[in-house]
């Protein structure tokens, strides 16, 4: 009972969305699934902060390694949390100014707007930021001419590196813009190489991942597959 | 009965056709006759919004075209009228304000005081307008709106973006290239659009994708009845068990990372099968599995396939559901919290499955530095180079999606396999027909191969 | 020394790339210089369907990303609202992720309040605000726009909104502008909205759909060009390209308005913008020059003053950020020749792996 409920559930909303993809009729069918993932994910949002509480608090109540970072955790969850749920320091909307509530969580100065732009904007941008580093030392240990392959591949990386910044115009500006060598000139190369080689690359990996997604989902479908729901074999 | 019935049809049609209303009049003489016989029906096997209109040509050698006009429904009237009452008033009242304040100033007002107590006079004048204010067509009157515009030759017109269920008038009128235009022809019944049972549209890719799932599904049963299926062996599975066992020898933890989407994203599904495939082997190990995720959803689900796995491995009692747990949707904290853990916990080995963006290459490079073993699967083809730079295997594309069953070993399993390479094998069939097609066309200007190329791209693969 | 190599701690690498992408961000800072840009094919075809609309045109702008890849998206999301606004076409802006609406805030903010104040919110641009549900949100509103927003942002009913009257879904808009950083984004906009309802030889009068995204992203959009979508700027590079494209023609606007100002017909005098805006100086040489005797000297002033303005700095980010990537990529093509050379050193000792 316990798995066969969910693969019933799985089929059902499984064979609704492919055939609302068919007859115009079921059209809606397609959306309305869709709602009720949206509606499951939102109440799973609970559950998640639920948990993100449990894990954190047994780490301080334990004093595991790494507590004090947990203590952080916390103290920031339930600030943005207050901030936001009881709109702290938002203005009235203009509209009505005799409501309380009324006004933008979000308008620019209130505590909330404050936490984002000083908080979590700097904070989200640093950990992208650090691709740069991380590009970097990847491309140090990992770019090594071993084989031909390898080889075409560093030569293609250097056309698109150096086509794509002023580099290209200073090494190849010579070649006549409009004549018949123009292909030739860096920032024209790593375009052609990105449209053609890397397109007709990547076609042939998303036809893969294509027929791959239609054949797990078929099998997730009729239950041939049910390792997601811990019965494997 | 038949010839009195059709003499009957034919009657009908010929003084329907002359019953066709003329709304407009005063062109030019020289402009070309009005179209006739103008009708409009609902298209069939669509997904409706769309009415065909027909009409009979008109014999005009300097004929330019055809302009096709739709009737408003009552509802776009409304809408229309609603704006152009509010633009008639607000105009009449930005007059009164200006000639108010003008005559404030010059009684000596100070132009900021003149424009306040302009105000009132405004906001009556406004109010005057609004009432004042009249349609542009009389009520019943058709207010038609262009849906576009037919070639000389063509005699009929799709015309769509429509509401189904709604009756729609439609008008007809010829231009030639001087500019000048006939009398608009209109239908003379309304016609309204519905959707049909089947989208005719749709039937080539509902034909490919029972084929696919066909073979998919024969070869599950070939397999199933017994036939032995070759799989080849993908490197980075066969390193899922010695990555394990590392893990178990050094005493360190297993991590494994289920993607950034939530369970709607079919590579999430696909991480959490093969997590009940890692799962079983560590449970057989006794190696400890720890699965951070950043949804909640996704939580619930490997706890679930975790704990079968202990469970069909026969080592229930070592099931710790807290080692699986939700740290936060947001990415960048997400990819904070799990680089943080491996730098102070340093698990040995590192399995990455699912759907991954930015942060592959953070957490690949963090789990580089520590010197774990490090297997990889996605289907986001834009990740795909940082993992293999980073990672010491990869599963790329389809064999992320081939894992599970490849783990799985079960005949009926690997037997969808075997299906796909068979629509791998049709793909490639049509492509290669494709491309010949369209070089032969391109080289011997056939028109009638251009045409099939164009029936292959626009109407086999263009829903 | 070789084994020093091989064993290189790889901060010293993060140390040389902070300083490549510090170095010129501070130089470059300092003395305003940016590096020339050459259009590709792909910034053009961007540029063209944007500036092919005529005014009052409908645009729909989806912004979908955030703080974290704003250096990377920010510059292109500015260029494309002021070219919009200089172009007067209605603009609808939307965002598929939670911190979109901010990054739509700002451009209005900066863009269209700072330096288009003429444009009136509700009638020539609106800020439709987030909805959850990623391409589920898209595949609504293809067919019906008002299923998911019934209000703005601000939460007026949508028909109390001048502009969104004559809006019933995505189909009614005539460009889809989209600029995005992963999912949702680019690749669901044109799989659910260009793909089935764009412009295309069935559908000729469909709306045409153009986007910008990051780098890591842009390889996967390219076997979509040029059918399902118009033009693509890819990362900085692309967004600097397409800034260097609005930058000229919006001088080239101006440069006209002051010349039919000053009394000139519209056809000689875009004909003129073209030739000043492309040679600083040329304008101020041809004030002094016989062709102009019939321009009053305030109509010269003006018209030396536009044609020689400076662009605003937040109308060069992306050309600024071209210099910091300059150096980090030269900086990669170093460290990989370095690394290879250890490589092969290494194997001719036979120590390589």
């Amino acid at each position: 009972m316990r798995r066969t409920v969910p693969l019933w559930i799985t089929a059902i909303a499984g064979v609704a969305l492919v055939i609302s993809a068919f007859l115009p009729a079921t059209r809606g069918w397609g959306e309305d699934v869709a709602t009720w993932f949206s509606i499951l994910a939102a109440v799973a949002f609970v559950l998640g902060g639920g948990n993100l509480l449990k894990v954190h608090l047994r780490k301080i109540s334990d004093r595991q390694s790494g507590w004090g970072y947990s203590s952080i955790v916390l103290a920031c969850f339930f600030a943005t949390l207050w901030v936001g749920l009881f709109k702290v320091g938002v203005h009235p909307n203009p509209k009505y100014p005799d409501v309380a509530y009324s006004g933008q969580t979000q308008g620019i100065g209130s505590p909330f707007w404050w936490l984002y732009e000083y908080a979590f904007k700097p904070l989200t941008s640093t950990m992208f930021a650090m691709l740069a580093f991380y590009v970097a030392s990847a491309a140090f240990r990992a770019f090594r001419a071993k084989n031909v392959e390898a080889v075409l591949l560093l030569g293609t990386a250097f056309i698109i590196l150096l086509g794509r910044t002023f580099a290209g115009v200073v090494l190849t500006g010579w070649i006549p813009a409009d004549g018949a060598f123009a292909g030739l000139r860096l920032e024209n190369l790593s375009v052609y190489v990105m449209q053609v080689f890397n397109t007709a690359g990547n076609r042939a990996i998303i036809i893969g991942i294509a027929l791959g997604i239609a054949s797990t989902s078929l099998k997730i479908l009729l239950g041939i597959d049910r390792s997601y729901l811990g019965s494997g074999d | 009965m038949n010839g009195s019935t059709g003499s009957l049809r034919h009657r009908m049609a010929t003084s329907l056709c002359g019953l066709a209303v003329v709304v407009s009049a005063g062109t030019a003489l020289a402009a070309p006759p009005a179209p006739t016989d103008v009708r409009a029906a609902d298209v069939g096997f669509d997904a409706g919004s769309r009415i065909r209109v027909e009409w009979n040509a008109v014999a005009d050698s300097n004929l330019a075209g055809y302009s096709v006009f739709r009737s408003l429904t009552p509802g776009e009237i409304a809408a229309a009228d609603r704006d152009s009452r509010v633009a008639f008033a607000t105009a009449a009242s930005e007059a009164a304000r200006k000639a108010r304040a003008a005559e404030l100033v010059a009684e000596g007002v100070a132009p900021e005081d003149a424009d306040r107590q302009a105000e009132q006079a405004a906001v009556e004048a406004g109010a005057a307008a609004s009432r004042e204010w009249r349609p542009e067509t009389a009520e019943g009157e058709i207010r038609w709106t262009l849906a576009g515009v037919a070639d000389p030759v063509d005699t009929t017109f799709d015309v769509d973006k429509l509401e189904d269920a709604e009756a729609y008038s439609f008008g007809v009128q010829a231009f030639d290239r001087d500019g000048a235009k006939s009398p608009i022809a209109a239908t003379t019944a309304p016609a309204s659009s519905e959707a049909s049972a089947f989208d005719a549209k749709r039937l080539p890719l509902f034909l490919m994708l029972a084929l696919l799932c066909g073979t998919v599904l024969l070869f599950i049963s070939i397999a199933r009845r017994g036939k032995p299926l070759k799989i080849r062996t993908i490197a980075g599975l066969a390193a899922v068990e010695e990555a394990v066992g590392r893990a178990t020898e050094m005493g360190r933890s297993v991590l494994y990372i289920n993607g950034i989407q939530d369970m709607d994203d079919l590579q999430t599904v696909a991480g959490v099968n093969i997590l009940g495939r890692v799962a079983k082997i560590a449970a057989e190990y006794d190696a400890r599995v720890e699965v951070p995720t950043s949804r909640s959803l996704v939580m619930t689900a490997a706890r679930e396939t975790v704990q079968g796995s202990y469970l069909s491995a026969g080592r229930s009692d070592n099931y710790n559901p807290d080692l699986i747990y939700y740290v936060t949707d947001e990415q960048f904290g997400f990819v904070a919290y799990v680089s943080g853990m491996m730098v102070r916990e340093k698990p040995a080995a590192c399995f990455y499955m699912g759907a991954f963006f930015a942060e592959s290459l953070i957490l690949a490079e963090t789990g580089n530095s520590i010197g774990a073993i490090q297997i990889a699967g996605t289907a986001m083809p834009s990740q795909l180079p940082f993992f293999v730079a980073a990672c010491d295997y990869t599963l790329i594309g389809e064999e992320f999606f081939a894992a599970s069953a490849y783990l799985s070993g079960q005949p009926d399993q690997l037997g969808s396999l075997k299906g796909q390479d068979m629509g791998k094998l049709l793909v490639g069939a049509i492509l290669l027909i494709g491309v010949a097609m369209a070089t032969v066309a391109a080289v011997t200007n056939s028109e009638t191969i251009s045409a099939g190329v164009s029936f292959l791209k626009n109407t086999l693969l263009g829903t | 020394m070789l084994k020093a190599l091989q064993n290189l701690d790889r901060r010293w690498i993060f140390l040389l790339m902070g300083l490549a992408v510090g170095v010129p961000i501070l130089v470059i800072g300092i003395t305003g210089r940016t590096f020339p840009e050459t259009p590709t094919p792909l910034a053009q075809s961007v540029f063209d369907a944007v500036n092919e609309l005529d005014a009052g045109d409908k645009v729909l702008l989806s912004f979908d990303y955030d703080p974290a890849s704003e250096g990377e998206l920010a510059p292109m999301a500015t260029a494309f609202v002021r070219h919009c606004a200089q172009r007067k076409l209605k603009m609808y802006f939307m965002a598929l992720w939670p911190v979109g609406p901010r990054m739509v805030q700002q451009n209005i903010r900066r863009v269209i309040e700072q330096d288009y104040p003429d444009l009136v919110y509700g009638e020539d641009y609106v800020d439709l605000g987030f909805k959850a549900g990623n391409e589920a949100v898209i595949k609504v509103i293809v067919t019906d726009l008002r299923q998911y927003f019934t209000t703005d942002s601000k939460g007026t009913p949508v028909e109390e909104i001048p502009m969104m009257r004559e809006v019933r879904s995505v189909q009614d808009m005539d460009l889809l502008v989209n600029v995005s950083a992963g999912y949702p984004g680019s690749k669901e906009w044109v799989l659910y909205a260009s793909t089935p309802f764009g412009r295309s030889a069935s559908n000729p009068e469909g709306f045409q759909t153009v986007a910008g995204c990051t780098g890591v992203q842009a390889p996967l959009m390219y076997p979509y060009i040029p059918k399902q979508l118009a033009g693509l700027l890819g990362a900085i590079k692309g967004a600097a390209e397409y800034e260097f494209l609005v930058n000229e023609w919006v001088r080239e606007q101006r440069i006209a308005e002051a010349l039919v100002a000053g009394g000139m017909a519209e056809a000689e005098a875009a004909d003129l913008a073209t030739t000043f805006a492309k040679s600083p100086g040329a304008a101020e040489e041809w004030t002094v020059s016989g062709a102009a005797a019939s321009m009053s000297p305030e109509a010269k002033s003006d018209l030396i003053r536009v044609a020689d303005a400076p662009i605003p700095g937040k109308y060069l980010e992306g050309q600024r950020r071209m210099g910091p990537q300059l150096v980090a990529h030269l900086l990669m093509v170093l460290l990989i020749i370095v690394g290879n050379v250890i490589f092969f050193m290494s194997r001719k000792r036979g120590g390589a792996r």
